[in-house]
């Protein structure tokens, strides 16, 4: 049950994209972040979505896979697309009761869950082809430069690595938990909220002592390996730019330049 | 004797319709008398935790059935809650699911949950925290203060407290120090004898296995491998072995012995066994 969700999932695989450096990657998805947010009509969200496609389709990752990672998502998509349609003024379509419906609002409504679901898959698609690890390596190295600033650059990227990597664990962890007190004839489908809010505490507590347990245990074996921090510390596999990374920044950027271009034109 | 527990062609897959799927259990029909002590064994992922979670109503099997005193547990939506109370299973390491601040609120939560009135949950509470030898001192202490067994035996004792007709055991024993294991261990016969509840244990140590159960079955690979009497169960060594278990090492120090030319009985599994067989051997051959 809980063991499906799926964010921060990795599906390996050995297509261009999961060669790809994850810099070139978290690059791209910052690029086509951006564009997808500068798009200044219909022509600029269709670019876009070719680029995506085409992501998509070299990644061989399964439709199914992405729509299965929308799916959490669906009630705030709704949610988004009903505030837009009935709160943008325009032309009136259809009125009835208190609500109207504009072309304008219609028109919004679709734009943005587009948009949304363009976003999400997007930023998927960065995780579901870059192993956690690596990822982080590529975004301490992308911040590289704020060292200077003495930013925790390394701290920062090792907590987030661990963190992707205790995601997984602690969702066994409460699935075990949750059997136990459902053993016990803890019942966590029935009651009001409040109910239902005091049913999680049986859940939460264990759940707690376990991470702060675990998080103790690492600790002191990260000691036992001598780690002192990202000084002088070097890599298994230090990441390597390749032709194929140069080819992706390049799409990239143009992915972007080009959508600024047709935004000029209204398009 | 009608069993108390029983399933027919109870078959589960995990992760179904996934890349991820797996069959964990592939029709097992399997009973449990009352007033019986089971062992269950089995390597790691032989699907024996999937069976135990599917006897008091956790799983739901994807197909076939599990009988509660002739009664499908998954017929009525009350029943299967019912079920819980009366089969209480005890999951490995359970000291991690302990939660409250004291001992005695721990142990009342199945009892509570039960909507018992105050004076029946304390007097469960209290019979409990005695099957488990727990001082009344510890019972406003929180369980987090406590050592590791002690821990682990308020966490049965809160099951113990739903007084249930079956008691199921995963690894009661695992992580224990050998004072520890021995203690809980005749916590869990003491309760078999006063209570004439039904006992399942799951265990990998079959020593643990040897001395306490009357019948053993055996799960391989999702199917139900052995179902005997731990003599009948352990003459089959080299099977067992090859399903990556094994005999308890007095039977392999008599095995062993019947390879060097001994005439002994190879099909002792206690320590006690293998006394009686050893004297009667010099009883037999005296002066030796």
């Amino acid at each position: 049950m809980l063991k499906d969700i799926t964010i921060g999932q990795y599906f390996p695989g050995d297509t261009p994209i999961h060669r790809m450096d994850p810099r070139t990657k978290i690059l791209n998805v910052i690029f086509y972040i951006i564009a997808l947010f500068s798009c200044g009509g219909i022509v600029g969200y269709v670019l876009v979505l070719a680029y995506l496609i085409a992501a998509v389709r070299i990644s061989r990752i399964k439709l199914k896979t992405i729509l299965k990672g929308v799916k959490p998502l669906i009630i705030i998509i709704i949610f988004t697309a009903l505030l837009n349609m009935f709160y943008t003024p325009g032309n009136e379509l259809v009125h009835f009761w208190r609500l109207t419906i504009t072309d304008a609002g219609l028109k919004n409504a679709v734009l943005m869950v587009a948009r949304i679901i363009m976003l999400i898959t997007g930023t998927f698609l960065l995780t579901y082809t870059t192993s956690p690890i690596t990822l982080t390596d590529g975004l301490e190295l992308l911040l590289n430069p704020l060292k200077k600033l003495h930013a925790p650059v390394h701290e920062l990227a090792m907590m987030m690595s661990i963190a992707l990597r205790f995601i997984p664990t602690l969702i066994e962890e409460t699935d075990k938990i949750m059997s136990a007190q459902k053993a016990r004839g803890a019942d966590f489908e029935t009651g009001n909220l409040i109910q239902k809010a005091k049913a999680l505490i049986p859940i939460l507590v264990p759940l707690f002592v376990s991470a702060f347990r675990r998080a103790d245990e690492l600790a002191t074996a990260m000691e036992c390996r001598c780690y002192t921090g990202g000084e002088g510390r070097t890599r298994l596999n230090p990441l390597h730019w390749q032709r194929l990374d140069t080819i992706g920044l390049i799409c990239g950027i143009v992915l972007l330049t080009g959508v600024i271009v047709l935004r000029q034109f209204g398009l | 004797m009608n069993p108390i527990i029983e399933t027919k062609e109870l078959t589960h897959i995990y992760s179904r319709g996934t890349p991820f799927e797996r069959v964990a259990l592939d029709s097992v029909n399997f009973s449990v008398n009352p007033g019986e002590f089971m062992g269950i064994i089995g390597h790691t992922g032989s699907g024996k935790s999937t069976l135990i979670q599917h006897l008091n109503g956790l799983l739901k099997p994807t197909d076939g059935q599990v009988l509660f005193d002739g009664t499908d547990i998954w017929g009525d939506k009350h029943f299967t809650r019912q079920v819980r109370f009366k089969v209480g299973l005890v999951f490995q390491y359970p000291e991690y699911q302990l939660f409250e601040e004291t001992v005695f609120k721990d142990i009342s939560l199945g009892p509570k949950n039960m909507k018992l009135p105050e004076e029946e949950i304390r007097r469960r509470v209290y019979e409990a925290a005695a099957f488990v030898e727990l001082p009344d001192s510890v019972m406003e202490l929180s369980p987090f203060e406590l050592s590791g067994g002690q821990k682990r035996r308020v966490a049965i004792a809160g099951v113990i407290a739903m007084e249930p007709d079956v008691l199921i055991l995963d690894e009661p024993t695992a992580g224990l120090d050998p004072k520890g294991r021995e203690q809980i261990l005749s916590n869990i016969r003491a309760y078999q004898d006063a209570r004439h509840a039904t006992v399942i244990m799951v265990s990998h140590s079959m020593e643990e296995i040897a001395d306490s159960v009357e019948r053993l079955v055996v799960i391989h690979d999702a199917h139900i491998a052995m179902d005997g009497t731990p003599r009948e169960v352990f003459a089959h060594a080299s099977e067992l072995e090859s399903m990556g278990l094994s005999v308890p090492q007095v039977t392999n120090v008599f095995l062993r012995l019947r390879k060097m030319g001994l005439d002994v009985d190879t099909s002792v599994y206690t320590t006690e066994q293998a006394k009686a067989a050893l004297l009667a051997l010099k009883g037999g051959r005296p002066g030796c």
